[in-house]
């Protein structure tokens, strides 16, 4: 199989995986009752009425996460290659992985000290 | 595309082209019964697991479980499926209606895709891509999405916090995952799934990189939301998480989403550290390799049910400090001592050298020295962990733990 | 020159994907439906590189753009109070920023795509081949002395400079 074969597949194979759950959706609209009324469509608290703009602010927090977790990331994707090709390689190429995996430590390391990590 | 018909099964696109078929067209009708095939599977088995999900945690529980619809129970997903079809499905005011119908799609597509790259046998696999593992991150971090979706277009404060939650632990453990796909990926030299569970013929990687496999397992876990990192679902502190809204059959598909998630999480493991469809006889009788795979995902699936049931849910600060600074540090080191000690191997001609790659005891010498290896680095990460422990401990004794001025700290940090 | 054949057909899905994701982008008032818009031109992004039998840097695309600064994206507009419900796009320099884009748009279409278009580009007739650079070749130039080791390790150090630098910002935002 060619690349482009194996990769028609995976076209194909979206197309199909995106129908079966929109399957049950659209029996599903077929045939359940719609019967809506305002207090239905209240949105759920606890059955109190929901107070103020739901879109609020959120912490920094999250943001700080999704940086450290996107240089990560960054970094995986180097390291994949790196990986392959590992078998061919001698200790020179080692060492050059462990640098740069010991570069990002550092930054682990800095965000751990600074707090950056704490939920807090 | 083999050019030759052996048999239907197998080679579906030649055997149509000799019985004579336009080529093109064959080729499309093979590709299509392949995807059928591949993605009709996770469909039906999840009405299977949804049964074992709800015995196995009665069992646990000491109750019998479903017993009334069908033989031992066996029909109660099927009328669930059907119940949730026919219930009557609200959209909350003020939801964006377009995100909030494609999220549970979009959930369920991402892990369905999944199953396009696992090989079930020697022949039987959807396609054998050649960057296959980074294909299942790639395409398993589409789920996330979903999750984000959901949440925000809920139009509710519970809704959107849990995604954002969700958000924070999924993207935080698939860190030490990718760090963990990396080790069967060095060893075998290649991303192709087929190709790294050929070279565990002679030897499970499990055996190479033990920890690895450990933590690809808890890292996993936590990707599919199960406990203890069920967040997702975390009715006590959210009402439920990012799927408040959600009802019928947009919420079952949500769940069928997580089930074969959890299973997917089973048989990538098992393909990745315990040989796949490896096992005796298999190149005679290629069809025994599904057993194989299906019997070591099993086993993996029924663990991750014990967890869940025995289990209690942690806290989101204590779930982003245990990745973060435990298991982030350790898939590191894990990482470093898995390829130092596997170039050590190499270079001192420990390896099988070309042709004994197939022979287990060729491979003894080589898996002991780093099994060896990773059982030391797994003694000193426990001692560490047991020594921050102590200490700890003897802090919280001499200070109060939580005062209620920090009590009302973290209610308003929220 | 274009035959009807089922790349071509994927080409033009993807040509859709990524340019109306770029124009609802752009054109939506919403910042959410933005990022998302951003994700599908993303998604396109990743198809033309399979279609370059690059799958390699499409599961790149996927995992980092898409996994990774979208959910970024996401987070940060959700950190902007209210900007989520902006009702009014309040941009008065639109003019400015298209000028900018047509700019851009014709040094692209002069600089990169009329050198392989037509008869003074490359041959056209050249198929495209699956003889490409493996991942694996890949690997070996990353952490070759004599090839790409310094790129390699000073990328790691340029991201080790983005995470503090953007550590520094966040903290400095949250004690103001």
């Amino acid at each position: 199989m060619n690349l482009i074969n194996e990769w028609a597949f995976i076209g194909v194979f979206a197309a199909v995986a995106w129908i079966f759950p929109t399957l049950p959706l659209v029996v599903s609209w077929v045939f359940r009752p719609k019967r809506a009324n305002a207090i239905k469509l209240q949105t759920y608290e606890c059955g109190v009425e929901t107070v103020g703009d739901t879109w609020v602010q959120f912490k920094v927090q999250y943001y700080l996460y999704g940086l450290v977790f996107l240089v990560f990331d960054v970094e995986l994707v180097f390291l994949f290659p790196w990986a392959v090709a590992y078998n061919r390689l001698d200790f020179f190429a080692f060492g050059a992985g462990l640098l740069f995996v010991f570069l990002l430590t550092d930054a682990l390391i800095y965000a751990w000290r600074k707090k950056a990590l704490e939920w807090l | 595309m083999p050019t030759q018909c052996l048999d239907i099964l197998n080679t579906p696109a030649a055997c149509l082209i000799s019985s004579g078929i336009d080529p093109g067209l064959a080729e499309f009708i093979g590709i299509l019964l392949g995807v059928l095939a591949v993605s009709i599977a996770p469909l039906v088995i999840v009405i299977g697991l949804i049964w074992v999900e709800r015995k196995f945690a009665a069992r646990v529980q000491d109750r019998i479980g479903p017993n009334r619809v069908g033989p031992l129970g066996l029909l109660q997903t099927v009328a669930d499926a059907l119940k949730l079809i026919t219930k009557e499905d609200i959209t909350p005011a003020g939801a964006d209606r377009l995100i909030f119908n494609l999220a549970p799609i979009v959930a369920v597509t991402s892990v369905v895709l999944m199953w396009a790259v696992i090989p079930f046998s020697p022949y039987h696999v959807g396609v054998d891509l050649s960057i296959g593992v980074l294909y299942v991150a790639a395409v398993g971090s589409i789920g996330t999405l979903a999750i984000m979706m959901a949440g925000w277009s809920s139009n509710n404060k519970y809704a959107l916090l849990g995604a954002f939650r969700v958000v924070a632990q999924l993207v935080s453990y698939e860190v030490p995952m990718v760090l963990a796909l990396l080790i069967p990926v060095l060893l075998a030299g290649s991303m192709s799934i087929q190709e790294i569970v050929n070279s565990q013929r002679g030897m499970w990687f499990f055996f190479f990189s033990p920890i690895a496999a450990i933590l690809l397992f808890i890292s996993t876990q936590a990707e599919a939301g199960r406990a203890p990192f069920d967040l997702i679902e975390a009715e006590s502190e959210l009402v439920a998480g990012y799927n408040i809204e959600y009802s019928g059959m947009k919420f079952g598909l949500f769940f069928a989403g997580e089930f074969v998630h959890v299973l997917t999480n089973g048989l990538m493991l098992a393909l990745l550290f315990f040989g796949g469809w490896v096992g005796p006889f298999v190149d005679d009788a290629p069809l025994l390799g599904v057993v194989y795979l299906f019997a070591k995902g099993a086993v993996f699936y029924v663990f991750s049910l014990l967890l869940r049931n025995a289990l209690p849910r942690v806290r989101i600060d204590q779930m982003l400090a245990f990745n973060w600074k435990f298991l982030v540090p350790v898939a590191i080191v894990n990482l470093i001592v898995t390829a130092g000690l596997w170039m050590v191997v190499r270079q001192l001609g420990i390896a099988p050298g070309a042709g004994f790659e197939n022979d287990f005891l060729a491979n003894v010498p080589a898996a002991a020295i780093m099994f060896a290896g990773h059982l030391l680095l797994g003694g000193i990460i426990m001692t560490m962990v047991r020594n921050a422990g102590r200490r700890q401990r003897a802090k919280d004794t001499t200070t109060t733990a939580l005062t209620v001025a920090d009590d009302q700290k973290m209610v308003t940090a929220q | 020159m274009l035959e009807l054949n089922p790349q071509t057909i994927a080409f033009f899905i993807f040509a859709v994907f990524g340019l109306g994701g770029a124009l609802g982008l752009v054109t939506t008032r919403n910042l959410i439906h933005s990022a998302l818009y951003l994700i599908l031109s993303l998604f396109g992004g990743a198809g033309f590189f399979v279609l370059l039998s690059a799958p390699f840097l499409a599961a790149v695309q996927v995992l980092v753009y898409i996994g990774a600064i979208a959910i970024l994206f996401i987070f940060a507009v959700m950190l902007t109070r209210g900007m989520t419900r902006l009702k009014e796009v309040v941009n008065r320099q639109w003019w400015a920023s298209a000028a900018v884009g047509a700019i851009l748009f014709a040094l692209l279409l002069t600089g990169v795509i009329l050198p392989v278009w037509g008869d003074g580009g490359t041959n056209p007739n050249q198929p495209p081949t699956d003889l490409v650079a493996t991942t694996e070749d890949l690997g070996v130039a990353l952490v070759d002395g004599n090839q790409y080791v310094l790129p390699f390790l000073v990328s790691s150090l340029l991201l080790t400079g983005a995470m503090i630098g953007a550590i520094v910002v966040a903290r400095d935002q949250e004690v103001s």
